[in-house]
Parts: C-alpha cells; structure tokens; sequence
C-alpha cells in the first residue's frame, strides 16, 4: 500500500481552505448588482390566505418587489414534486396533495413560504417584509400524526389526512409464527422527530444572464444535477440546458439539503423577472422552521420467539409522519428504507410491516442521516434486547443465536432485500473485546456503591447503501434512476482531472476520490484534481445520501481509470508498433511484454494529445474516459454498537461513559476519514436518544425553534469513542465497499436506549430521554 | 457611525449603520468571509474571532464597540504555508468535515488553549461547549486541542 494508495490515512487536502477561511460557501458568494430577498412565512400551522397588501412594502426604500403565489402561478411555475411513487395495499398510489413553492391560497404549517420580498439590502428586504400586511383565516391544525386520520381534512385530494397504507412482508405467515410462538415480546415506539441542523444554513443565490438567457443558482445543495432536473422538468422555471446548478462548499447536509426547496426556485424565477442576482440565507429560526425535518414514526411492533430465543416472526405496524407536503424523497423513507431493513441481521423467517402515512400541519419530513434504516433498526434492537431481558438471556447470545451466518450468504430476507456479504458475530465479538463485556458487572457493581445506576446496551445494526440499483429503485416507484457518474481527463502533461456527480458536503471527497484514481492509474495523488459540485463542470450524476458517494461513485472511477487504462494500451501499441494485448499496465506504466520498451503516463498522455501516424480509423486522438456506473445490489454495512451508561438518579443525569462501535464497512479507502465519519454518526444517534426533538404545540407552532429550545449535542454530552472495524468486501462493486456515512446514527440510538432501559430496570423509555424523562422513569419505579 | 478599527494587523476606519454587527463587517464590508454565521441566538459559535485577545462571539458584537480594537480571524493567524498550530492540530487530527464550524471552533480553541491551566480532556469539553459541531461527533475536535495544549 502507498502512502495516498486505498487504504491509507490520507490527510485532506480541502482541509487548507477550510482550516484558513477560505472556503466558499453560498452565502460567501456575491455577485455584481446583487439583491437580498427574504421570504414572507407562515405565522399559522393552517389558515386560509384571505388578502395580502403589499403597498406599504414596496413603499419602502431599497425594497425592490414584493411576489406572492399568485405571481410565481401565473409565470406558470410548477409544483414541488415528489420523487418515488409509493402504492397502497390496495394497489392505489399514494396521494400527493399540490405543494406550489409559494402558498398562494393556503399554507399548511408554521413557517411555510407565501411570499418574498426583495431588496437591495438585506436590511431593507426585512423592513419589506415586516411591512406586509397579511390577513389570514386560521383553521384548527392537525399535529398528532396518531390521531391524523380521524381530524380535520388538510388536503381537498386526501381524505383522513392518509398519503398511503403500505405493506411489505407475508401477513399469513407471519401470523402463523405467532401462533406459534411460546413468547412474544411487544413495544410502543415513538420515533421522534429531528431537526438535521447542518451548521450551514441553507441559501441560494439566483443568477439570470439576459445575453444568453441562461440562468445560474448557487445552492447548498448535496445533489445540484437533481436540483437542476426538477426545476427544469417540473417546477419549470427554466429548461435544463439553460440552467446551471452550482454547490460550492456546503457546510454539511445530513439528507437535509437533498430536496429541492421552495427558496431555490423563488430566487432563479426572481432573478429572471427582475434581471439582477437574487440571494436568499436562511437564519437559523428558517432552517428550524423550513428544512425538511426526519423520523417522526409512531410504532407497535411484536417479535415472536420459541423459549429457545429462535426468532420466529416480527410484525411491526408504524404511522410515519410526512408533514403538510411530501418533499422530494419523503414517502421512501418509511416504507423502502424502512420496511426492508426490519429482518435486520437476523433469520427470522417471517416478517410484516404495514405503514400508514399521514399529512399533519408541521414541516415537511424527509430523509435524515440514516433515513428509515435508523428507524428500523430502533424497533429491532429494542424489540431484540427487550425479549432477551423477557426470556433471561444474554442478550449478546440471543443475537448470535439469530445472526444469519457467513455459509448463508447471498441471503434473501422476507423483505425483500438479498444481502450479499457479512460477518456479523465478527462485528459483535470485536465489540464485546472492545468494551470488556466481561468486565461489565463489576464495573456496574462499582457504579451501584458510589449511589449511581449502570447499564449496558447493544444495537446489532444492519443498512441498505449505495443506493442502488436503478432497475430495483424504478420497480419501486423512484422517479429517477440511482447510477453515478465519473470523468477521467488525462491532461496533455499527464496530470488528472477527475469529474463525479457525487457532492462533498463534509465526506472529503476531493481527497478519496484521488485516492482511487491515482492507485487505480498508478500516478501521484498530487496529480490528480477532483471536480464536483457543478452541473457545467460533470455530467448528470446523483448526488451524495444514503452513503452511496464511494461505493457508486468511487465505482464508477474505477471503471472509466480501466477505460483510461484501455486506450493508453491501445496508444502504446501504436507507438511501440505492436499488438495491444502485447502491452502490459503497472504501477503507471505501460510496457512491452517481453521487451524492455515502456512508457510512463505522462508520456502516453502526451502522445494522446500529439497524435502522431495515428490510424484514425482505429485509434482517436485524446485520452479522456466516462462511466455511468449502476450497481448491482445495494450494499449491506453492517456492526455492533455498544454503549455503557451511568444514571443519577438523584437528577436523572445519564452519562455515556463507554461507546463502541465496530462496522463492516467493507473495504476502506480511507480510514481516518471512515472514523470520522462514524464519530459524527454516532453523536446524531445519541443526540437522538438523549436531547433532540422537534416538537410542536396542539396549535403546531414548532416550540424547539432555536438552538435555545432544541437541544443539540455538544462537546460535553458525548465521550470520546471507540471506533473498530471488521471487513467482508462487498461482493459486487469493484473496490468492495459498502459505505460509511450513516452507520453511526443508525446503530448508535438504539444501544443508548438500550444502555438507558437497562440502568432504570425499565422496559420502555421515550426519547429523548433528558434528566426529567429519566427522573419521572426511576420515580414510576 | 465610524469605527476604525484592526482586523488582522491592518487598520480600518468605515462608515456602518450604527446597528451593525461586527460579524457583518467583517464579512460584508471586509469581505473577510472566512468568519461565519450559523445561527441567530449566539449558540453556535461559527462566528467566533478575537478582540483585543479574546474569543468573541461576532454576533453579539456590534461594531461600534470594536471601535479601538484589534480584532484577529481565522484569515489572521495563518497562511497555508504557516499554519496556526491550532490549524496544524485540526488538520492532523482530522477535526473538521464540512469546514463550515471550524473557523469558529479553532478560534474558540486557540483562547482556551492559551487561557486555561490543567486543560483536561473534560475540560476541553466544557470549554468548546459555546461552539456547535454537526459532523465530527467532536472527538477529534477534542484530540486536536489535546494536542495543542501538548506542544505548548
């Protein structure tokens, strides 16, 4: 392994930018006669939009147009669509309600767009919009996504508020189970909502030429070619060719800057209509109020077991909350993220799952990091440590009495899902090492004689990554397909520029992504510049979620680096006049078999792009290669997370005071990096378990609206973790990879409730569980 | 009202509104955009510079009473070249992902490596619990102020 080769702790080369303050954020971006816009919101949860005058605003210095839905509607401006078509049981699709990017007769949650106002100062855009008079007629909102069906109609087109009732899974069978089972372990789960709070608020900055008619939108986007597609071939406010998507720097994401917002569009419709720039940044009270939020799923679900702790069937019945509108990927994420991940590492042979999705007067939901598969996972380990406890056992052995098996791989679960490759008691016995199981109750028994509580809990995680394969997400109902995209350009000198359709939000691609192709090409790292982040730059890729940047996109790397490999064979054969299966590639250069005649890479670039004598019939001039890679499968990262607690019972304080992880990711590029990213995860999983929650009063004004009220985690809430790795490579992708981004949040929030439950001596514990949850659990006791 | 003041060794004086925060001069009229704005409850700690040697938050600072100051940014303490120990320590440490915290939090680092005695790893802890962190799960963060505080 070279020091820059796969495998190697490579620092990061976007680190310099980031580390002097040179990094480019869409808010750092200005540009010549640019304007500021603020957006008009909704003050109410549900109302009917009765008059908006805007004379007083457009009276006011600087304040430049004041537009309202009615003005973006009658400019033919489209909905906001949603990108998978989920079907009822019943064979019905889904009910999508019209969501224009500006409310022009309703608005359906707090914070909801019915406006916006533009300035020539950001000072004057506010004094616009406070200077708007807005009348509306409030009616009585719907909050509770468990009581959604039986309140008042939000949508003309969605009757008892339901956007779909799915199922998955073999009902009769898995009745069966559970007639048979000699023990059934049952859980109440509530999911709660989240707030993705990526530390960059979302902007958007409008750009329109009207030399060429073009028109540019710097986003914090983590998928500009998608943002792009939808606005042109549906919201429509451009056509694709006309319109360029840029994400510069984009100060993280977290699923929560995937979807194609209201503001993106206002601020390129806008700058059309009035010819200058139009920025737009969220303050921090907007990205509460108008990101897209995540979770938010009400559970009951069974596990059905033999005494012996065999698993014999799961039934899981969830309500999932969308929010007032379907965002862009939002009905996906409780049903094809969700439902198939529930057989978890485990052979249980029968499994149903139903999901009724519901509209309710609050923000929109979507993915967030993990995106269903936490949710998953949450009702599985919890069900799976419950009955452990149930049933006396260990609930490490229980596991392993269920874990499918290394001989049992491809390994086709009752969801719908094949797994290809996996060790999972590898996983869970590294972990007990890790965090000396053994030890454990000595450990507790010294917490016990200082007053405390310990506890101990585990969460045997699995995800589906890499999404995916497109045939498979199409069959689905996903409107796109999920491929990616990569560019190899040899320059005439022989240094490298690579273009992917991934997006670096925080994941470090520019460094990993030259990782691949300088040990694929056997070239210097330094030689080799990563591109992304701009539609005129790369060609249409999907963008980076649902940790699928490397195993997708580094995938398709490796194909056009071979495709790259390919010609310069063919042009050493002309050069060296021989045959091209004569020539041999390694390490970076090309040589002669059988001969003492080679040629480095920069000589083959060079007589690339000077083509002497070439056999133009047989040989183009030029060395530069694309790939369209599509998967095979999904890949299956898998581990175990295990947390150790300490209660005070006095205050309810729970402390992390022990947190292992150790994950199947597959190959690793990278490694610090992979930590890195497992840390970051694991700190969302806890934030979940311990502190966040987006939560609404009956009248749905979001009251966890600043960072005051919503509680993130921070540098004292966390310990310092432990981080591990075993490796089965994924069986179907050339560098065989599996992903890394989200495993932390998936696994790491059911071992902390776990950890938690197991302290108090309770069954059940609802998140977060902060000091007063823990208090009010210990005093029930 | 006019404020002159130093922002990283050079001296300024400029005509703001007097409701003007310093963050906002900084980037809008320096155009010094390295300092960032992450929030609007002076919770998050993207903003943090120093003033006369002390970490500030540039949100809750206006820019009249940086009037006289010397104000350093994450642009001031050093190049790609000659990095900032703190920077050094970041980089190596892998103590950023998305960047967008970090100008903050090294600011934030460095006055507390400097200001603190018997700086322990809890002590890290609570000392950056003014700056917000969304990618790193702050372990790193952690080992690469540990490591500053080593090599002082």
């Amino acid at each position: 392994m070279s020091d820059t080769g796969i495998g190697a702790a490579v620092k990061r080369r976007e680190d310099i930018r980031f580390i002097t303050g040179t990094g480019r954020y869409t808010d750092d971006l200005e540009q010549p006669g640019q304007t500021c816009a603020v957006f008009l919101r909704s003050p109410h949860a549900r109302a009917v939009i009765r008059s908006i005058d805007t004379a007083a605003a457009l009276a006011i210095p600087g304040v430049l147009a004041v537009y309202t839905g009615a003005d973006l509607q009658a400019d033919g401006i489209g909905d906001l669509p949603c990108g998978w078509l989920v079907k009822s049981k019943d064979g019905s699709d889904m009910i999508q309600p019209p969501h224009p990017p500006i409310a022009a007769e309703r608005v359906n949650y707090v914070g909801e767009p019915y406006g916006m106002v533009i300035a020539e100062s950001l000072p004057a855009a506010r004094d616009g919009a406070e200077a708007v008079a807005a009348e509306f007629e409030e009616l009585p909102a719907v909050v509770d996504p468990a009581a959604a069906t039986k309140a008042g109609q939000i949508h003309d087109n969605a009757p008892s508020n339901r956007c779909y009732d799915w199922e998955l899974g073999d009902k009769a069978a898995t009745e069966s189970a559970f007639e048979r089972a000699d023990h059934v372990t049952s859980l109440d789960i509530v999911n709660n909502r989240l707030i993705p709070n990526a530390m960059e608020p979302r902007a958007a900055l409008g750009c329109y030429d009207a030399a060429s008619g073009d028109y540019t939108l710097y986003t914090t986007s983590q998928n500009p070619h998608l943002t792009r597609l939808v606005m042109a071939a549906f919201v429509q406010v451009a056509p694709e060719s006309r319109l360029r998507v840029v994400s510069p720097d984009v100060g993280g994401g977290f699923g929560s800057k995937i979807f194609i917002y209201a503001e993106e569009v206002a601020v390129t419709w806008a700058a059309g209509k009035l010819r200058r720039p139009v920025k737009w940044r969220a303050e921090r009270s907007e990205s509460f109020l108008a990101d897209a939020h995540g979770r938010d799923h009400v559970t009951h679900a069974e596990l059905a077991l033999a005494a012996d702790g065999e698993m014999l069937g799961l039934r899981v019945r969830t309500t999932a909350n969308m929010g007032a509108y379907l965002s862009t990927f939002a009905s996906s994420v409780p049903t094809y993220l969700y439902g198939t991940l529930l057989a978890g590492q485990y052979k249980t042979p029968a499994i149903y799952v139903e999901v009724q999705a519901v509209f309710t007067n609050t923000s929109p939901v979507d993915a967030y990091r993990g995106a269903g598969r936490p949710e998953a996972t949450y009702v599985v380990e919890r069900l799976v440590e419950t009955a452990a406890r149930e049933l006396g056992m260990d609930p490490a052995e229980l596991r392993r009495r269920n874990f499918i098996q290394p001989e049992d791989f491809p390994y086709e679960t009752p969801v719908a899902l094949t797994y290809d490759t996996g060790d999972y008691e590898a996983s869970l016995n590294r972990a007990l090492e890790r965090i000396d199981y053994a030890g454990f109750p000595a450990r507790r028994a010294e917490s016990v004689a200082r007053g405390k509580r310990r506890g101990l809990g585990f969460s045997a995680y699995i995800e589906a990554c890499g999404l995916a394969p497109s045939q498979v997400a199409l069959s689905l109902g996903a409107g796109v397909g999920l491929f990616e995209s990569a560019e190899v350009r040899v320059n005439v000198t022989g240094s490298v520029t690579v273009t992917t359709g991934s997006h670096s939000h925080g994941q470090g691609h520019e460094t990993t992504f030259a990782q691949v192709v300088s040990d694929r090409l056997g070239i210097p790292f330094e030689n080799v510049e990563v591109v992304h982040g701009d539609t005129a730059r790369s060609d249409y890729g999907l963008g980076t979620y649902g940790s699928r940047s490397l195993a997708v996109g580094g995938s398709a790397l490796v194909k056009a680096s071979d495709k790259i490999v390919a010609k310069g064979k063919k042009i050493v054969a002309h050069v060296f006049d021989t045959a091209e299966d004569c020539i041999d590639f390694e390490n970076g250069a090309f040589s002669e078999r059988d001969s003492n005649r080679s040629m480095d890479f920069a000589e083959v670039a060079f007589a690339a792009y000077v083509p002497a004598n070439y056999p133009l019939d047989e040989l183009e001039p030029g060395l530069s290669e694309k790939a369209f890679y599509d998967p095979g499968n999904f890949t299956y990262p898998a581990g175990t997370h295990i947390c150790e607690v300490e209660v005070d019972a006095d205050t309810g304080k729970a402390t992390i005071v022990n947190f292992v992880a150790v994950d199947d990711f597959g190959q690793v590029v990278n490694p610090m990096i992979v930590e890195g990213q497992v840390h970051g995860g694991l700190c969302q999983g806890i934030g979940q378990a311990l502190c966040e929650h987006g939560l609404y009063d009956a009248s749905g004004q979001l009251i966890t609206g600043s960072y005051l009220d919503y509680c993130m985690p921070r540098a004292d809430d966390v310990p310092a973790f432990v981080v591990d790795t075993t490796v089965t490579p994924c069986t179907h992708n050339p560098l065989g990879v599996k992903g890394c981004g989200e495993a932390g949040a998936i696994g790491a929030t059911a071992a902390v409730m776990n950890a938690l439950t197991d302290a108090l001596g309770v069954k059940e514990l609802a998140m977060p569980a902060t000091s007063e949850t823990v208090w009010r659990a210990l005093a029930a006791t | 009202m006019e404020v002159s003041l130093t922002v990283n060794g050079a001296a300024h004086t400029l005509d703001v509104p007097d409701n003007t925060l310093l963050v906002e001069l900084l980037r809008e009229r320096l155009r010094l955009t390295g300092t960032h704005v992450g929030c609007d409850t002076s919770q998050c700690g993207a903003c943090v510079v120093h003033m006369n040697g002390r970490a500030v938050k540039a949100c809750t600072v206006l820019a009249g009473q940086a009037d006289g100051a010397e104000v350093t940014t994450i642009e001031g303490i050093g190049s790609p070249d000659a990095l900032h120990p703190m920077q050094q320590a970041f980089r190596d440490c892998h103590a950023l992902q998305c960047g967008f915290c970090t100008p903050g939090m090294i600011m934030a680092a460095i006055d507390l490596v400097y200001t603190s005695e018997n700086l322990d790893e809890q002590a890290v802890r609570e000392g950056l619990e003014g700056n917000l962190c969304r990618c790193t799960g702050y372990h790193n963060i952690v080992r690469a102020v540990l490591a500053v505080r080593d090599v002082m």
